[in-house]
């Protein structure tokens, strides 16, 4: 892997950072379905991770043969 | 018909159905030498992305978990939903931890975090109190999965001791026979099975009322006991425990040894990647899961005999039809026996490795290296079996308790490793003794304290450690910071005195080294060359610790 390439890496600071944010997400409005925001804040975390993951994969996969 | 025989009618089919296909798992893909232990303990490292997600998910999010955190989300709220956010943290660090561990442990033939542990410090002692610790961590661990087996065998009508014990047995002959892929294939069963759980229960919420009543009827029933503690929300006081315990617990997955052997698994380092970024849907099951919880406080759903891990059996008891409920109950049973049976795989391969091969029986084959794992593994099994059939089963959660706390002391060698070999060996032995000192007498010092404040117990009561005006903090990450001034101080102070440093047995490009790598193919050529059976062991380039087994051929990859 190219150094270049390895920045990419830096990207996955976010969802490492983003579920730990709990004094931040510890309120109950605004819900979603009826769920406070404390609990779904985590499924949106979990879907960001999902994405940023994704992305790092795609931008430093390496072509093999 | 009634309603329990259509439950326990349809909960009987399905698992008979598992046992027959964890039986026929060792002709899946049938390897070519099935008496190795590569075969064995790792699926040959020939498992695709598919196999890979629904083994990884079989072995991580296990019925303990599926049953333990719905009840903590029950009786406290929003502590309880630290299992979640410690799901997602671990995501992107499987992404670049778990990838550097699958290339090391491929080109050096490592199955477990205690064989990486020696190797990198040059210390075959470090790597053996690196296994130990992880034994002893693990084996309370299957035993906590046996009680969540026995608290759902019990709601569906089979109390006492020796419906637990077919179960285990039967789980223990699959596992004999076929290693990791008996465990491989049931998960795909098992996520099926829980899927539609989840799909019920989503529908149950749905149709009394919504998420909105739920948590509405839970904040009202939170606010009515005297504990200041629970609620939806956490406590001002209570952000410093949960932010430890979360961080504590992500740490504590990159040395369970039963985390790394199902990533091992992995036939390329793409399969790795592109698993972590496919894993926090896990996550949001357990979330899902975790929310049952709060359902369930709502809906008043009362425990049996006061132990809160039945909530979710009762629940699904009283709220799903009973066709459902029977599903429900073997998917919790086969999410019980996947990871018992993974565990003891990887503690076997912990004893195979790092204190068998090293101290007992160099010259070990893979022949024998395989058989010793196979009865290791079964002695593991039924010794948590025995352990919560003969001791009370409250001890075995408290030792699960004490065993997160001791694993987390071998991060700085086998986390931390990963990236460095600063360290001294010297120093990450006296890191890894301090921070489990340091952790056994914290735990010890605990007293366990009921809904009303009163002492019920004077010790090892929880991992919270009370550090005043109601604050507390998870012992594992005290423990840790413990290890590490000590690894610090102790590597400035042998560097100082000239203590010559440990050999590293790896290289900084086996970090990166893939399926298809020119080296491990010209390894294979030389192995291939040598007589079957034989230990083989390949001397590498750096010198490394001798005696590796042969590695598999990288173009074994058949799905």
């Amino acid at each position: 892997m190219s150094p270049r390439s390895r920045h990419w890496h830096w990207l996955l600071v976010i969802p490492t950072v983003a579920p730990l944010l709990t004094p931040f997400a510890n309120r109950i409005e605004p819900t979603l379905f009826g769920v406070p925001f404390f609990f779904w804040y985590q499924f949106a975390c979990a879907l960001l991770a999902m994405v940023v993951i994704t992305v790092v994969y795609l931008a430093t996969r390496e072509d093999r043969p | 018909m009634t309603d329990r025989d259509v439950e326990v009618g349809v909960f009987l089919v399905l698992m008979a159905g598992v046992v027959l296909l964890g039986f026929g798992a060792a002709r899946w893909r049938r390897p070519a030498d099935p008496y190795h232990l590569e075969e064995w303990a790792v699926g040959g490292r020939a498992f695709g992305n598919w196999t890979m997600w629904f083994l990884l998910g079989g072995s991580m999010y296990s019925a303990y978990t599926f049953i333990a955190v719905p009840a903590l989300t029950y009786g406290l709220g929003a502590i309880g939903w630290f299992a979640v956010p410690f799901a997602i943290v671990t995501t992107p660090l499987t992404f670049i931890f778990t990838t550097r561990a699958w290339s090391v442990a491929r080109r050096h033939g490592f199955l477990t975090h205690s064989e990486f542990a020696a190797a990198r410090f040059g210390s075959p002692g470090l790597g053996a109190l690196v296994a130990v610790t992880g034994i002893l961590a693990t084996i309370p661990y299957v035993a906590v999965q046996l009680i969540s087996l026995q608290a759902v065998l019990r709601t569906v009508g089979f109390g006492g001791e020796w419906p637990l014990l077919a179960a285990v047995t039967l789980i223990s002959i699959c596992t004999f026979r076929s290693g990791l892929r008996a465990p491989a294939l049931l998960s795909v069963v098992k996520d099926v099975l829980l899927a539609w759980m989840l799909i019920t229960a989503a529908l149950m919420v749905a149709m009394y009322g919504g998420w909105g009543s739920a948590f509405r009827g839970a904040a009202t029933r939170f606010a009515a006991t005297p504990n200041p503690a629970d609620g939806l929300l956490l406590p001002e006081t209570g952000h410093l425990g949960f932010f430890t315990l979360v961080i504590g617990s992500a740490l504590a997955i990159f040395a369970y040894p039963h985390a790394l052997v199902g990533m091992l698994a992995a036939k390329d380092r793409d399969t790795v990647r592109r698993n972590a970024a496919a894993l926090p849907i896990y996550c949001m099951a357990l979330g899902l899961m975790a929310m049952m919880g709060i359902f369930a406080l709502s809906r008043g759903v009362t425990p049996a005999d006061g132990d809160l891990n039945t909530v979710v059996p009762r629940l699904i008891h009283e709220y799903f039809p009973s066709w459902s409920a029977g599903i429900a109950y073997a998917a919790l049973s086969i999410a019980a026996l996947i990871p018992a049976a993974v565990m003891s795989i990887a503690a076997a391969n912990a004893f195979t490795r790092s204190l068998y091969r090293t101290y007992l029986r160099p010259d070990a084959t893979p022949a024998a290296e395989a058989w010793t794992s196979r009865w290791v593994s079964l002695i593991v099994k039924f010794g948590a079996a025995a352990l919560i059939l003969a001791v009370d089963p409250a001890f075995s959660v408290d030792l699960q308790l004490i065993g997160g706390v001791l694993i987390l002391q071998t991060i700085p060698a086998v986390f931390l490793g990963l990236l460095t070999a600063w360290f001294h060996r010297a120093a990450l032995t006296a890191g890894l003794i301090s921070g489990l000192v340091t952790g056994l007498v914290l735990l010890w010092d605990i007293p366990e304290v009921d809904g009303t404040g009163r002492i019920v117990a004077e010790h090892f009561g929880g991992s919270s450690w009370s550090i005043g005006d109601g604050r507390s903090i998870y012992v594992g990450v005290v423990a840790l910071a413990v290890n590490l001034v000590v690894a610090v101080v102790v590597t400035l102070l042998v560097r100082a005195a000239g203590v010559r440093d440990g050999h590293d047995g790896t290289r900084p490009d086996d970090y990166h080294a893939d399926a298809g790598d020119p080296y491990l193919q010209r390894l294979d050529e030389l192995i291939d060359g040598l007589p079957t059976g034989g230990s083989g062991s390949p001397a590498h380039p750096s010198g490394g610790p001798s005696a590796h087994p042969p590695l598999r051929s990288p173009g074994q990859r058949v799905l």
